[in-house]
C-alpha cells in the first residue's frame, strides 16, 4: 500500500472564463473503512484563493495550519492578500524543505490573480510545481479524473457549466475508486462571488 | 554459495488499451496499434484485435505472447467446433470459452486482459470482459489494458447502464446509434492517449452489425 | 526553545524533522510515495556563434503524463541556461538555487557571470548529497571565455561536450547527433539539428512527449523558442460534444458574495484650509 492511499481522496481544480472551480469528495477513510463522510479537504486561504489538500490526512491538516500562519504573517507584513502564484510558491518551498522526509500530501491550488485571472496548479508531495492552462488533479482517483477531465473539458466555460462539468467529472471519476466518494463539495469562484455546493453521490 | 534468485519474470507488458461498445443491432470493438515495453516503442502498427469467429471479436492487451498464444489456441478450438457441429461458434459460447481457457491455467497465468465483444443469437450486441484468470460478465461497455482506468469514468457518464440487480432484467445495451458509439470511441481513446503513455499511435475500431463487419483507422499521438 | 512555540520562516536547508516518523511507516509496510519525473529528452550542442539548448515538454509519473507542457530549460543567468532532468522537484529547485547565487554574485562583482561558476555551484550542491539530489543537467551559456556546454550527473561529475544528451531519451536523442553534428555549424543548420534530435526523443521514447523548447544563446544575445515546434496536436475532437444524460444532484448551494475592494485615494489639498 501507497502511503497516500491511506485516507482516500480526489480533488479536481478546473479554469473557465474568468473563474475557477475546485472540487473534491467528502470521505475520509483508514483503508478501505470509512471513518467520515462530511470530510473537508477543500480550505480557503481568503475570498479568492482556495487550497485543497490529497493524501495522508494528518499532513495535511499539518501543513494547512502551517500554511495559514505563514499566510497571515505575509497579511500582517504587506497588508494585503497573497497571490495565487506566490502562495503556490510559498507551498513549494515547504513542500520542498523537507525533501527527504516529505509531508505525504499533494496540494491543488486554485486562485484568482492579477485582474482577476484564473490560475490553478498542483504539486508533487516535494513540491514540484505543475502549472496548467486547463485542469489538474490530484488524489487516489487521480487517473480516473485524468481521463474524465480530458474528456470533458472545453476552454472558456462560463460559471455553472464548469459547475456542471467538474461535478460530473468528480463523481463519475469516485465511482471507479473504492477510497474516495460518498458525495462532493464544489467551490465555484467568480470575480464576484463564490458559490459554493455539496454534490450528492453514490454512498458505497 | 550464496542464495541465488530468480530475478528474471516470465511476463511483460507490452501495454494499450482496449474497448468494446455493444448497441442494439451492433457492436463496436477498438483497441491502439502501439505496442511498447518499459520506455521504448516495439511496434507503431501491431493488432491486438482478432476475429474469432463471424460474429465474435477479441481485443486483448496485456503480455504479447501470451495474447498471441491465447488467440492460438482459441482459433484451434473454434476451428474443432465448426468440424463437430458444421457451424460459427456464437458469440456468448466463445465468451465461455475463453473464461475456461483462461481459468484452465489459473496458477500460470495468461497475461492477458480480455473485451470480447460480438451479436448474441438475437443479433444485438454483447460485450464480455474478463480478469486474467477468466471471470466473466456481460455488460453494456467495456475498457481493458493501461488506459482503462481514464476511459472507464468517462463511458459511466455517458452510457451508464441500469443495474443488473434490477427486477424485471433490463437490457444492457447503449442508447447511442452506431456513428455517434464510434464517435464515443474516438473521444475516449483520443482522451487517454493525452495522458497514458502506453496508448497511441493508431487506433482500430471493428464494427460488427447485421450486414457484417467494418473496420476503420484513426490516427493517435505518436509521442 | 522558541523555535518550538514560533515557526518563523527557518534560514535554509533541508529539515530532516519527518524522516523517522516516515521510516517507521516504511518498516510497518507502507510504500514511500513516487515523486513526479521529467522522463526527458534534453540536449545541447555548441555552434559556430554560440550554444543551443533543446528540450521536451512533458512530465510524468509513472505510466501517466501529469503536465503536457513543462518548461525544462531554466534560467540560470540572462547569458546561461539549464536543461533539467529527473526528479522535477530537485531540478527546479536546484536551478533556482544556483540563479540567484549567482545573481548575488553579479551584484557583488558587477560582471557578467560565467559558465564555469555555475558549473561549479551546481556540480557542489549535488556532489554533497551524494546523488540524493536527483538532478541530471545540461547546463550552456556564452560567456567572456566563449560558448560552454557542461553535463552534470546526479552525484556531482561533470563533462564538457561539442554536444550532449541527457535523460531517458538521451540514447535516441544522441544517435541523431552523431550521426549529423559538425564543428561550426550555422544558426539555422543548429536549431534545426536539436530540433531533430528532441523529436528523436519525443517520439522514440514513452518518458518524452509533447512539444520542442529551444534556447539560442549567441555572445550578448538570447533566444528562448518556447513551444519551437508542435508535433503533437489532439488528433480528434468531436464537432458535436458531450451533454450530460444525468444532471448532478445539488443538496446544498451557498452563495457569498465578494465585497468590492474599496480604492481610497487620498484627496490631498480637502482637509487644508
Amino acid at each position: 500500500m501507497s502511503i497516500f492511499e491511506y485516507n482516500g481522496s480526489a480533488l479536481i481544480a478546473m479554469v473557465g472564463k474568468n473563474c475557477f472551480a475546485i472540487a473534491s469528495d467528502r470521505r475520509l477513510g483508514v483503508q478501505l473503512q470509512t471513518i467520515a463522510t462530511d470530510f473537508q479537504r477543500i480550505y480557503k486561504v481568503h475570498d479568492k484563493l482556495f487550497l485543497g489538500l490529497s493524501g495522508l490526512a494528518t499532513d495535511a491538516q499539518t501543513l494547512y495550519q502551517r500554511l495559514v500562519f505563514r499566510h497571515k504573517l505575509y497579511q500582517l507584513r504587506e497588508e494585503r492578500d497573497m497571490k495565487p502564484e506566490t502562495f503556490a510558491s510559498l507551498v513549494s518551498a515547504l513542500l520542498y524543505e523537507k525533501r527527504f522526509g516529505p509531508y505525504f500530501c499533494q496540494p491543488v491550488i486554485a486562485g484568482l490573480g492579477d485582474g482577476d485571472k484564473p490560475f490553478i496548479c498542483t504539486m508533487d508531495s516535494i513540491g514540484a510545481k505543475e502549472l496548467a492552462k486547463d485542469f489538474v488533479v490530484a488524489g487516489t482517483a487521480s487517473e480516473s479524473l485524468y481521463g474524465a477531465c480530458e474528456s470533458m473539458f472545453k476552454p472558456d466555460m462560463e460559471a455553472e457549466e464548469l459547475f456542471e462539468t467538474v461535478s460530473q467529472a468528480l463523481l463519475s471519476s469516485v465511482d471507479r475508486d473504492c477510497l474516495s466518494g460518498w458525495g462532493g463539495h464544489v467551490y465555484v469562484v467568480t470575480p464576484t462571488e463564490i458559490r459554493e455546493r455539496i454534490l450528492k453521490g453514490r454512498m458505497d | 554459495m550464496t542464495k541465488q534468485q530468480a530475478n528474471w519474470s516470465p511476463y511483460d507488458n507490452n501495454g494499450g488499451s482496449c474497448v468494446a461498445i455493444a448497441g442494439r443491432d451492433y457492436c463496436v470493438v477498438a483497441a491502439d496499434t502501439r505496442m511498447s515495453t518499459g520506455y521504448s516503442i516495439l511496434t507503431r502498427d501491431y493488432s491486438k484485435i482478432s476475429k474469432l469467429a463471424d460474429k465474435a471479436v477479441l481485443a486483448s492487451s496485456g503480455f504479447q505472447a501470451d495474447i498471441k498464444a491465447l488467440q492460438k489456441h482459441l482459433a484451434a478450438r473454434h476451428l474443432i467446433y465448426q468440424h463437430q457441429h458444421n457451424k460459427q461458434m456464437s458469440c456468448p459460447a466463445m465468451a465461455q470459452l475463453l473464461s475456461n481457457t483462461l481459468y484452465y491455467k489459473r496458477f500460470f497465468p495468461y497475461y492477458a486482459f480480455n473485451v470480447l465483444g460480438g451479436l448474441d443469437n438475437e443479433g444485438k450486441g454483447c460485450v464480455f470482459t474478463y480478469d486474467a484468470v477468466g471471470s466473466y460478465e456481460r455488460v453494456g461497455y467495456s475498457a481493458q489494458g493501461s488506459g482503462s482506468t481514464l476511459i472507464m469514468p468517462f463511458l459511466d457518464n455517458q452510457l451508464k447502464s441500469p443495474s443488473p440487480l434490477l427486477l424485471p432484467a433490463q437490457d444492457a445495451v447503449t442508447p447511442l446509434s452506431e456513428l455517434e458509439a464510434v464517435d464515443l470511441v474516438k473521444t475516449v481513446f483520443v482522451s487517454a492517449t493525452e495522458r497514458d503513455i502506453y496508448t497511441g499511435d493508431k487506433v482500430e475500431i471493428v464494427i460488427l452489425n447485421a450486414e457484417g463487419e467494418r473496420r476503420e483507422f484513426m490516427d493517435l499521438r505518436k509521442d | 526553545m522558541s523555535k518550538a512555540v514560533v515557526d518563523l520562516p527557518p534560514k535554509g536547508g533541508f529539515s530532516f524533522d519527518l524522516c523517522r516518523r516516515n521510516d517507521m511507516l516504511a518498516k510497518k509496510g507502507v510504500n514511500p510515495p513516487s515523486f513526479r519525473k521529467t522522463g526527458t529528452t534534453i540536449v545541447g550542442l555548441i555552434f559556430q556563434d554560440g550554444v543551443i539548448l533543446g528540450a521536451d515538454t512533458r512530465a510524468t509519473e509513472g505510466p501517466i503524463v501529469c503536465d503536457k507542457n513543462c518548461e525544462k530549460i531554466h534560467y540560470m543567468a540572462p547569458n546561461i541556461y539549464c536543461c533539467g532532468a529527473g526528479t522535477a522537484a530537485d531540478t527546479e529547485a536546484v536551478t533556482d538555487m544556483v540563479s540567484s547565487q549567482l545573481q548575488l554574485h553579479r551584484y557583488h562583482t558587477g560582471r557578467e557571470s560565467r559558465v564555469v561558476t555555475a558549473l561549479t555551484l551546481l556540480k557542489r550542491h549535488l556532489f554533497s548529497y551524494q546523488g540524493h539530489v536527483q538532478a541530471a543537467l545540461v547546463l550552456g551559456g556564452v560567456d567572456v571565455t566563449g560558448p560552454h556546454l557542461h553535463t552534470i550527473y546526479p552525484h556531482g561529475s561533470t563533462d564538457t561536450l561539442p554536444y550532449a544528451t541527457m535523460g531517458s531519451g538521451s540514447l535516441a536523442a544522441m544517435a541523431v547527433f552523431e550521426s549529423k553534428y559538425k564543428e561550426g555549424l550555422t544558426r539555422d543548420e543548429g536549431i534545426q539539428l536539436v530540433a531533430e534530435a528532441i523529436c528523436s526523443g519525443i517520439f522514440n521514447d514513452l518518458g518524452s512527449g509533447s512539444n520542442v523548447d529551444i534556447c539560442v544563446i549567441t555572445k550578448g544575445h538570447k533566444d528562448y523558442l518556447r513551444n519551437h515546434l508542435l508535433p503533437n496536436p489532439r488528433t480528434y475532437i468531436s464537432e458535436k460534444g458531450y451533454p450530460f444524460p444525468k444532471k448532478i444532484e445539488v443538496l446544498l448551494t451557498k452563495i457569498t458574495p465578494l465585497k468590492e475592494k474599496v480604492e481610497i485615494i487620498e484627496a490631498g489639498d480637502a482637509m487644508e484650509e
